[in-house]
């Protein structure tokens, strides 16, 4: 039997997985953690890109689109125009005698009680709907004039706010936001959270004791306080805040990493590498960091929607991001404030956060299941 | 166990102390005071008011002396609410952020665990996914989003429920904040008990529960509960301590009269002694509910033992 077994070893050398390939497979294989990779993939590519695509900068304020609704076709609608040329007209001080639209272009006749200065086009131009006016005939006594005028047509798929600002654009401008704040403050948490708990947990003894300790006396003091007392601290810089805000939350992380070192280091494969006189550096490189990895990288995929929300409540409560900048928690926050009125400012950035925090969660989920060395 | 009780009540006096002190010095170095915000005011009145709460003293001579106030219960004056002491703030405020606190966990825990363990007995049916895409809708969508939406509906669309507002604790006034604070804690612990319900039931002991001929009910509910409901224990105590301290955006949002609006706006406007209160008010609260969390552990399971 034995003799079998080995012949066949022998002709199959198995190949060997590591456990990051391993875990590749098994993540490829969650259909919801896959779909959530791609959903993220899209998400991060429409922040980082669209922003340039939409046609709008994200400071611009349109007047006369003030809170219009989504609409996937383009502005102005038919009804907006007579309102549009009729005030137009009324900011030049000229009266209207009448206008039609041909193709593109507007044709307005005005009259006058004084003689019209060709230079009236630019109260047309002013307008966000017109551009490119020009005087079409003058009546012979120049109290009357044709003038004429490109419709401009403008595209708000998200509708726009209370400013007049687009807000597909301002979503996606937030998105880079809020997803680079996750990423860095994370990555900060992160860092300190397995550089304190390793060394704790790998330590021991008396000073694990106290290092464990402050991480308690840090644990019961109110976080938001740590927040606020952060926010007076480094005042409107939020790069700096949000790194500041990673440096708070590390707690958790420095616990875990304490915890899976400290079992580590009992564990049978560690012992046998001591007693076969692998060096500290050795042990530490080759047997405890690969895994700490898993805990952590699955911590760091739940701790980055974690800092998206606290960053949303932040500028919720208006200590975020400030204006003309945006995040998702700054959108929402208006389209809270706006919701009887014009629900779409809370409803599109409001599903980028949540769809956004659905996917990293699904993501964290699918790794902690592809990592766990228990169902294999 | 009284022995254990006893020095972990006695270990929280130093917790409590640093706590007290770093917030003290953190909040006193941060730029400003509660007297300098946008209007200067005269220098002679700005000095008075400064005598008037003891702020012209060194700094050491001020913590000594909040220390020793704080000692005798005395929370001191509210400064950018003159005439209100701190205490008297908290008396009127933290009964409602307890009720409001209170009646949610009680609710997620009742109705997250029900949900849980249904999940659990029927694991990889679709019983069970829609509890898992609930619990994660749950846990994922902010507060100051599920607000806000509560309010149109249920308040603007179908005036079922007032919009906002405490109205003396009427019944349908409660319902929003309990609803709002409820939703995500819920999520939490049926995702819990779902997870810690299926380890369970694979255990030893409800092997032999079922092979002795124990009915379903009797397996579940008196044996693998039990088991279960350890790791539920440990999320709810610290969940337990912050909403029972009331919550910003809750009580921001629904105009709520609790403590937990406080808290913000006494940090930006350096009200030292509210922010103070609320940091000893809910570091006690974390104490006391992580130590209930140790005993509760002894009790509902016997292998935890402090002696």
């Amino acid at each position: 039997m034995t003799d079998v077994t080995r012949a066949a070893d022998a002709a199959v050398p198995a190949a060997g997985r590591s456990i990051w390939a391993d875990a590749w497979a098994r993540l490829r294989a969650n259909r919801a953690a896959s779909v959530a990779m791609w959903y993220l993939a899209a998400m991060i590519v429409a922040c980082v890109v669209g922003p340039w695509l939409t046609t709008h900068a994200f400071t611009t304020i349109y007047q006369d689109y003030t809170r219009v609704p989504p609409s996937l076709s383009a502005y102005p609608k038919a009804e907006a125009l007579d309102q549009a040329v009729e005030d137009a007209v009324r900011r030049g001080r000229l009266d209207l005698v009448g206008w039609e639209l041909r193709g593109d272009r507007v044709y307005i006749d005005v009259a006058s009680s004084r003689e019209i200065d060709e230079r009236v086009t630019r109260y047309i131009d002013r307008s966000n709907l017109f551009e490119g006016a020009v005087v079409e005939a003058r009546g012979p006594d120049g109290l009357t004039m044709s003038l004429s005028a490109e419709v401009e047509r403008k595209y708000f798929l998200f509708g726009t706010d209370s400013n007049g600002r687009d807000l597909l654009t301002r979503t996606l401008i937030a998105g880079r936001v809020s997803l680079a704040i996750g990423l860095l403050a994370g990555v900060v948490a992160v860092a300190i959270g397995v550089v304190y708990g390793a060394t704790a947990g790998f330590i021991g003894g008396r000073t694990d004791e106290v290092m464990m300790r402050i991480v308690d006396i840090l644990y019961s003091l109110p976080f938001i306080f740590f927040v606020i007392m952060l926010v007076v601290f480094f005042g409107r810089n939020f790069v700096l805040m949000f790194l500041a805000v990673g440096a708070v939350l590390w707690l958790d992380m420095a616990r875990i990493v304490r915890g899976q070192a400290l079992s580590i280091r009992r564990q049978e494969y560690v012992q046998a590498a001591e007693a076969l006189g692998v060096s500290q550096r050795g042990i530490l490189l080759r047997h405890v960091v690969p895994n700490l990895l898993g805990p952590v990288v699955i911590y760091m995929t739940l701790l980055v929607p974690q800092v998206i929300i606290l960053e949303s409540f932040l500028s919720f409560l208006g200590l975020g991001v400030q204006e003309p900048m945006a995040s998702w928690g700054v959108l929402i926050s208006q389209g809270a404030k706006n919701i009887p009125a014009a629900n779409w400012l809370l409803f599109f950035p409001a599903m980028f956060l949540i769809t956004t925090l659905f996917a990293l969660n699904f993501i964290g989920d699918g790794l902690r299941d592809a990592l766990d060395p228990k169902d294999r | 166990m009284a022995r254990y009780v006893l020095k972990r009540l006695l270990t929280a006096i130093p917790t409590l102390f640093l706590i007290v002190s770093i917030s003290f010095f953190l909040m006193r170095i941060a730029p400003g005071g509660p007297f300098n915000q946008e209007k200067g005011l005269a220098p002679a009145i700005m000095a008075n008011l400064e005598q008037v709460y003891h702020l012209d003293k060194p700094l050491w001579q001020q913590y000594l002396f909040y220390l020793g106030n704080l000692l005798q219960g005395d929370f001191g004056p509210s400064y950018t609410r003159p005439g209100f002491a701190v205490a008297e703030l908290f008396r009127a405020g933290l009964p409602i952020s307890i009720q409001l606190g209170a009646s949610a966990l009680v609710l997620a825990l009742v109705l997250g665990g029900a949900l849980g363990i249904v999940a659990a007995l029927n694991q990889n049916r679709a019983v069970d996914y829609a509890v898992i895409a609930a619990a994660t809708a749950g846990s994922t969508i902010p507060t100051f989003v599920v607000a806000p939406i509560y309010q149109l509906v249920f308040a603007l669309g179908l005036s079922l429920v007032p919009v906002a507002g405490w109205n003396d604790g009427a019944f349908p006034n409660r319902i929003g904040p309990v609803v709002v604070l409820m939703l995500p804690q819920l999520a939490v612990v049926a995702r819990l008990m779902r997870g810690s319900m299926i380890e369970s039931l694979r255990s030893h002991h409800i092997r032999t529960a079922r092979a002795m001929g124990l009915s379903d009910y009797s397996v579940v509910i008196r044996h693998a509960l039990r088991g279960a409901l350890l790791p539920v224990i440990s999320y709810a105590g610290p969940a337990a301590a912050a909403l029972l301290t009331g919550s910003i955006i809750v009580e921001t949002i629904f105009a709520i009269p609790g403590i937990g609006r406080y808290f913000v706006e006494a940090a930006l406007s350096r009200d030292y002694t509210i922010v103070m209160g609320t940091v000893v008010v809910v570091a006690i609260f974390t104490i006391l509910f992580n130590l209930i969390v140790d005993v509760l552990y002894a009790v509902v399971d016997p292998r935890v033992r402090y002696d």
